[in-house]
């Protein structure tokens, strides 16, 4: 199971700053081990951003995004106390969700 | 046809040492602009990314991508129903992308 992401989310005036970090290989498929055999490809392919239950961005990524992503988004209308929440789905289907109150 | 445009705005380090963690930080600052999608015109794969703003989001992003070599990282935008671009030349020093 994946572990929690981190983040943080403060205000600045209406507008929030969200910034989420995410533990994961990103491997691309191009890498090696130590035999030489191929690793294989394990992304997370989508991301979603809610405020208060709402989807306000939606994110398609790819194997180009490096390992172990942070992404910073801004949503506007935010009040302090809202809540953000980040969840992803990889080539694997393995899901991750985490929510933060904004500051 | 898809336009230049100057209210796309790419930050993002003109030497990047590492091609595994290159910070990329996209504004758009064209009226309604309803997805940015990022990509590294050099990399094996160059669609590194797409994002779809709904209301409440502020077409802003900043991603950590992986660069191969040194490339454009182009960005096109969808606003108002249609396609504007922009990009942004990174010298990469030591390539990212494993193999």
């Amino acid at each position: 199971m994946a572990d929690p992401m981190k983040i943080r989310a403060t205000l600045k005036g209406d507008l929030a700053d969200v910034r989420v970090l995410m533990g994961h290989p990103m491997e691309t498929g191009q890498r090696k081990d130590g035999a030489g055999k191929p690793i294989p490809l394990h992304f997370i392919q989508e991301v979603t951003v809610k405020l208060n239950g709402k989807t306000v961005i939606e994110g398609q990524i790819s194997q180009a995004i490096s390992r172990n992503p942070v992404f910073s988004f801004r949503v506007k209308g935010a009040k302090s106390g809202d809540k953000v929440e980040i969840s992803w789905l990889d080539n694997k289907g393995d899901t991750n969700r985490t929510e933060a109150a904004i500051a | 046809s898809i336009a230049d445009s100057k209210d796309i705005v790419i930050d993002a380090p003109q030497i990047a040492e590492n091609g595994a963690v290159v910070p990329i930080e996209i504004s758009s600052n064209l009226p309604n602009t309803r997805s940015i999608a990022v990509l590294v015109e050099k990399n094996p794969f160059p669609l590194v990314a797409k994002f779809d703003f709904h209301e409440g989001a502020v077409p802003f992003v900043k991603i950590n991508a992986k660069m191969g070599e040194s490339s454009n990282v182009r960005v096109l935008a969808e606003a108002g129903g249609k396609y504007f671009t922009a990009f942004k030349e990174v010298k990469v020093t030591i390539g990212g992308c494993g193999g």
